[in-house]
């Protein structure tokens, strides 16, 4: 099935370039062409129905843009490090022209990779370095955190809000910090407890985590991690909590609050139309809830009408520049003025966050 | 830490050992027959998908059970047929059986990503369930939890005390001596290696039906791998290995709950670092002093039989 297509298309692609005229006309001619060829390497695999998953969506937006005029690969579960290398080299050396690297610890390996591909145009997820050939981009999950902080301090019985957590990087610091933050402007002594689970994905640690937390004390329960077993032992126990990357209603029909949904769709097909009309350039995109980079699903009913009325308001803030999650005065958890009265975070800053706010314990 | 944080937190640390003992057990009757089936992780996965696929279908949990159970049997017998009958290499054949599980379960698992089942009932007892501690302790769990004890039990009783069980591990130790006597090493081990299949299939229906009850592509997260240096670390005894699952799941579960108090001054990487390093201090412990070269694998671990004649 596959073969001869790839033939026909390889003789007109070989008719083009010998500067034949095809009788059938451009459009004809252009369909017929080489597919843009394009691969993602997930860290994940594409059914853990949180960030590869919110990924792999973004990926089938592609094809269902542009059709035959591209033929997508993946690479799911490819661990961060040495095998990420490996893995990056193959799909460059298969003659991939985009490929979308979508964790933090692939990093390095694919501006290694770049290098020897100065043809081929890379886009990492979540870095901060970018090179000729390789553009960064990463969505703002904190101004998500930020509602979901003032959620989670405006119901919290107990004061205390659990936080499961994946690997420390600043990523991960600053979605804790955005919670802890935006909690206690409504519930000052409002405590956000960290369980560091050291690992992005593994539903029945996360669900351990979860009922660790509950038993402290805990009452409701957001996440960094990429299944929905947290949320699941949440409803469970009857606590509330917090999706990450889709909408995990589902298995949480009480419980969710809201959850935050990862929206790589349209930056993809952005980032295809550019290499198609050889347009691609070096950028270093940090979008959020403005772009449509995240949004937060529709709200649970354990969320009052006035509270939404309020979350909203954050939102929109947000959305139209008047709120900027971190602004001060900011305090850090050893009581120390971090950002003054007034000032607001640089986005370096917060890349390179490795400090906790007041009120988190962790 | 306070009392009323023990009991939950050893329920917790019960539901962390339970899949880690049903894969174990049934990996250590797999090894006393002397073959070592490295597609542990696989076989999970497959008993998860199939267990989760049946009970969703079907609307019984039981009928998943026995459908994650079968599925495991199906997985072995693809091994046993290679590695026993076709002679294959086992370590090849057993990391294949693996990879192959993932790719399974995850085409067939597809449509049932985002899809919840109601967890796993448990077994309450009127009455006796509602005494303070002890009941939720020991009566307040489902059927794979006491079934991953009564496995234990029985292997224990089989492997020690009966005949056929004596038969096992002769074709573990000594398959030319015990062949040369009239048993069929062959059959024996295919049994054993049926018998890791169903274990490690309702390890895995306990992951999709009550540990996490959902499906999400290997969510087996690796203890298919944990249950196989449990075996090791567990020297080949029944006993060893239920205490080695409580202490792997103790161990876990009690960082988890550390961090979570707060104020401990321990790194959380130290922290997860904790169950490996039992694991070290445990095979250190064990494999000096008074106990020293007391390991004993079976002598025909991994290798094919080949009768002279």
């Amino acid at each position: 099935m596959i073969r001869p297509l790839d033939r026909r298309t390889f003789l007109a692609g070989t008719a083009a370039a010998a500067g034949l005229t095809l009788a059938s006309g451009p459009f004809k001619a252009a369909s017929a062409a080489d597919p843009l060829k394009i691969g993602f390497v997930y860290v994940g695999p594409i059914g853990d129905f949180g960030w590869t998953h919110g990924h792999d969506l973004g990926r089938k937006a592609v094809e269902t843009k542009f059709g035959d005029k591209v033929k997508t690969t993946y690479v799911e579960n490819v661990a961060e490090g040495p095998d990420a290398e490996r893995v990056i080299r193959k799909l460059a050396a298969d003659g991939n022209k985009l490929i979308f690297t979508t964790s933090f610890g692939y990093m390095e390996p694919t501006l290694k990779v770049a290098k020897t591909f100065p043809n081929v145009f890379f886009e990492h997820a979540t870095g901060f370095k970018t090179a000729p050939n390789v553009s960064v981009y990463n969505s703002r999950f904190y101004e998500g955190r930020a509602v979901v902080g003032h959620l989670a301090g405006s119901l919290t019985k107990t004061g205390k809000i659990g936080y499961i957590a994946s690997v420390p990087i600043p990523e991960v610091v600053m979605g804790i910090n955005a919670t802890a933050i935006w909690a206690r402007k409504v519930r000052p002594d409002a405590e956000v407890k960290v369980v560091w689970i050291n690992s992005w994905y593994d539903p029945g640690k996360e669900g351990d985590a979860a009922k660790a937390l509950i038993d402290q004390g805990v009452d409701i329960i957001t996440q960094h991690t990429d299944s929905p077993a947290p949320l699941q032992i949440a409803e469970q126990r009857g606590v509330l909590g917090v999706g990450q990357a889709s909408d995990m209603k589902a298995f949480a029909p009480k419980s969710q609050l809201t959850a935050i949904v990862d929206e790589w769709g349209p930056y993809y097909v952005e980032r295809t139309q550019a290499v198609l009309d050889g347009a691609w350039k070096t950028s270093d995109t940090w979008h959020g809830l403005k772009e449509g980079f995240l949004t937060l699903s529709p709200y649970g009913d354990a969320v009052p009408e006035a509270l939404r009325a309020s979350a909203d308001a954050i939102k929109n803030g947000i959305i139209d520049g008047s709120i900027h999650p971190f602004t001060g005065p900011i305090k850090n958890d050893k009581g120390e003025i971090k950002v003054a009265d007034g000032a607001k975070l640089s986005d370096g800053d917060m890349l390179g966050m490795n400090w906790y706010v007041e009120g988190v314990s962790a | 830490m306070t009392a009323e944080m023990i009991l939950p937190m050893v329920l917790t640390v019960i539901a962390a050992a339970t899949p880690l003992l049903l894969a174990a057990i049934g990996e250590l009757v797999t090894e006393k027959a002397g073959v070592l089936n490295l597609g542990v992780e696989g076989m999970m996965l497959a008993g998860a998908v199939i267990a989760f696929a049946t009970t969703v279908g079907t609307g019984s949990a039981t009928l998943g059970i026995f459908a994650a159970m079968v599925a495991g049997i199906v997985m072995s017998l693809a091994f046993g047929v290679l590695t026993l009958t076709l002679m294959a290499n086992q370590v090849a054949t057993g990391l294949a059986l693996t990879i192959f599980g993932i790719g399974l379960s995850s085409l067939i698992g597809s449509s049932y990503i985002g899809t919840p089942v109601t967890k796993l009932a448990t077994l309450a007892i009127p009455g006796v369930s509602d005494i303070p501690v002890l009941g939720p302790l020991l009566f307040g769990h489902d059927v794979l939890v006491y079934a991953s004890v009564a496995l234990t039990v029985a292997v224990a009783w089989f492997l020690k005390s009966t005949r056929k069980g004596l038969i096992l591990r002769a074709v573990g130790e000594s398959d030319l001596s015990a062949h040369s006597i009239g048993y069929d090493v062959i059959r024996v081990r295919y049994f054993a290696v049926m018998f890791g299949g169903l274990c490690s299939g309702l390890a895995g229906a306990y992951l999709s039906l009550s540990y996490t009850p959902m499906w999400v592509e290997g969510m087996t997260a690796g203890r298919g791998w944990i249950a196989l240096a449990l075996v090791a670390f567990a020297s080949w005894r029944p006993w060893r290995v239920l205490g080695g699952a409580y202490i792997f799941g103790g161990v876990t579960i009690l960082q988890l709950y550390l961090q979570g108090a707060g104020g401990i001054g321990v790194p959380a990487q130290v922290m997860n670092m904790l169950p490996y390093l039992a694991t070290i201090i445990v095979l250190t412990v064990i494999s000096a002093g008074p106990w020293r070269g007391r390991l004993d694998a079976p002598a025909c671990l991994g290798k094919p039989f080949r009768p002279a004649s």
